[in-house]
């Protein structure tokens, strides 16, 4: 009988899972709400109440336009967790098809691709996306294909350790033996037994994936405004931090908060193995 | 010193794909240049003219290797953007030459910073016995590793520059007029790009001394009536350096990756922005030369961090 896949289980819920799993919920909250719902629209402009401070009418203030922070603040989360969640799922689906090839086959495709990764992975990850970009030109569309392109090489590498690992264990000889085929093998076989360590680099990555996005639509690469983004809101808060300085803390404090949720909860996942 | 060898060899070969790459990707790139650079409206003979001038009739393969050839020269091409007058095309030599010490200055102070604040942090964090301590320094520094750079800078600018007024924002002092000034306007921006990293180098450090003091030779030095001061700096200490000195070395290209950002927020005149305003105006010779520039200081640090491992701990066989 096979085992079912599952995600990694929770024997006791520590600190950093429930800090972790809270903030992250909320967050998730506020983004899927805020596809749907949004306490004012995020692009009515408003003279007269431009530069509010934060009140009870607009918890997180008004921006140069009188448009509501907290609507543009959901808004732009969901657009930020959308596209971190598809780089991630691209980059992580890529790293899995070459890290199983390349680590259960070996040989000199294995050893060219991986001399490859190396080489991405020590360069400066936002870089190589703004060369991606400038290649391709900016967008959204773009700015998903050249982060997944970017974060592939970290997926590669860890899956490709965890076949090297596997490929020679006894349950896998025993398989090849019985007359399994290749493809049920890697997929059926080692892929399901490599997901809890996978697992934590996802997240990792996802943290890394909501960076960069953030990243790149604060230089002007990314998505680009009349769309809300964390990034690009805050690059256009940075030039009102004299008279409206809550422009800038409402988004820049959002990407904190989903980073940080994220990463307490894979710390606290990881702390429970 | 076979080993060097080796290591030159591979930092070559990395340097020439990358090249190769830089080159490739730029030629596959949609739009004509000299359309761009001339407008529509130019008469063909121009155009022919502009082309013949910029080596663009010559087979990819020619140009390849005059282009390597003309940078290994010095001579790095010029911009398609700017232009010294009406008649001169500006050298991209001249448009990096001044703008390099500033990013290097800035990833330079916040490595300082990085290595000053790290590791007594991380010594004390190690050390403290309370739990609640071990507690905030623990929530402190996830907290830091999650706030991005661009933020940091921005709270640092309305903190430091509007709240208390330490320096002026945008007050940037030019480093051929005022070296000290320079240096004094470029720490918030180091300071914004070393606070995370710090948070991770003394995580680490601290991750690192834990595991060194269970060893055995700590209990040898204890046994033998070495003081726990001596134990701690003598020993721990200096075992728990080894992996942070690869650690350090890994987040250089980040640090430089942070630089760049973090120049946009203090509008420092970089290399950081002329990238990305490069980039936004399509002025690719810049941009290919920015690429290589900046990947071989990455490749260089990994290799200057490489050999300094070795030096320092002799144990390590030079395979």
């Amino acid at each position: 009988m096979m085992r079912k896949v599952k995600l990694p289980k929770i024997q006791k819920w520590n600190k950093y899972f429930t800090a972790g799993l809270i903030m992250t919920v909320i967050a998730l909250l506020l983004a899927v709400v805020g596809l749907f719902w949004t306490p004012y629209g995020t692009t009515d402009m408003s003279a007269a109440e431009r530069f509010h401070a934060p009140s009870l009418m607009h918890p997180f203030g008004t921006d140069n336009f009188g448009r509501d922070i907290l609507s543009r603040v959901m808004k732009g989360m969901g657009t930020t967790i959308f596209i971190s969640t598809l780089v991630v799922a691209g980059s992580g689906g890529a790293g899995i098809l070459i890290g199983a090839l390349t680590g259960y086959f070996g040989g000199i495709l294995d050893e060219a691709i991986m001399r490859v990764t190396d080489a991405i992975n020590g360069f400066p990850s936002i870089l190589l996306a703004l060369v991606v970009i400038s290649v391709m030109g900016g967008g959204r569309q773009n700015l998903i294909i050249s982060l997944a392109i970017v974060f592939t090489p970290s997926f590669v590498r860890i899956v490709r350790s965890e076949f090297i690992r596997l490929r020679d264990a006894d349950y896998i000889m025993r398989a090849r033996l019985m007359g399994v085929g290749r493809a049920r093998i890697l997929f059926i076989h080692i892929l399901p037994n490599i997901f809890s360590t996978f697992w934590v680099s996802v997240m990792i990555g996802f943290n890394n994936a909501i960076l960069a996005e953030s990243g790149m639509s604060y230089l002007g690469v990314g998505v680009k405004p009349p769309d809300a983004s964390l990034g690009n809101m805050l690059s256009d808060a940075q030039g009102y931090l004299m008279t409206a300085p809550w422009y800038a803390l409402a988004p820049g404090l959002a990407i904190v908060w989903v980073v940080l949720g994220f990463s307490l909860l894979s710390e606290g996942i990881r702390r429970n193995g | 010193m076979k080993y060097l060898a080796k290591k030159i060899i591979t930092l070559i070969m990395t340097l020439f794909l990358v090249s190769v790459a830089a080159f490739v990707a730029f030629q596959i790139i949609p739009g004509d240049v000299v359309t761009s650079i001339l407008g529509t409206e130019a008469t063909p003979e121009r155009e022919e003219q502009l082309r013949e001038e910029l080596g663009l009739n010559d087979p990819p393969v020619k140009r390849y290797v005059s282009w390597v050839g003309d940078v290994l020269k010095g001579d790095l091409g010029v911009s398609y953007r700017y232009s010294k007058n009406m008649n001169e095309m500006m050298p991209v030599t001249e448009l990096i030459g001044d703008k390099l010490p500033v990013t290097l200055w800035l990833a330079a102070i916040a490595v300082i910073l990085i290595i000053v604040a790290a590791i007594p942090l991380g010594v004390f964090w190690a050390k403290s016995k309370s739990h609640a301590m071990d507690a905030f320094m623990g929530v402190f520094t996830q907290a830091a590793m999650a706030i991005p750079s661009f933020f940091l800078g921005i709270i640092v600018t309305y903190l430091f520059g509007i709240v208390f007024k330490v320096f002026a924002p945008g007050g940037y002092v030019s480093y051929q007029d005022n070296f000290p000034g320079f240096l004094g306007y470029l720490f918030f921006p180091a300071l914004s790009v070393a606070i995370p990293k710090i948070a991770m180098t003394a995580r680490f450090l601290r991750n690192s001394m834990l595991t060194e003091m269970k060893a055995d030779y700590v209990r040898t030095a204890y046994s033998k009536g070495c003081s726990d001061r001596r134990v701690m700096y003598g020993h721990v200490l200096r075992n728990a350096m080894m992996p942070v000195i690869t650690f350090l070395g890994m987040i250089i290209a980040e640090i430089v990756a942070g630089s760049i950002v973090v120049e946009q927020v203090f509008g420092l005149p970089g290399i950081g922005r002329l990238l990305i305003s490069s980039i936004s105006t399509r002025d690719f010779p810049v941009v290919e030369i920015l690429i290589l520039y900046i990947t071989f200081v990455v490749i260089f640090v990994y290799f200057l961090v490489d050999i300094l491992y070795r030096v320092i701990d002799p144990r390590i066989s030079n395979r």
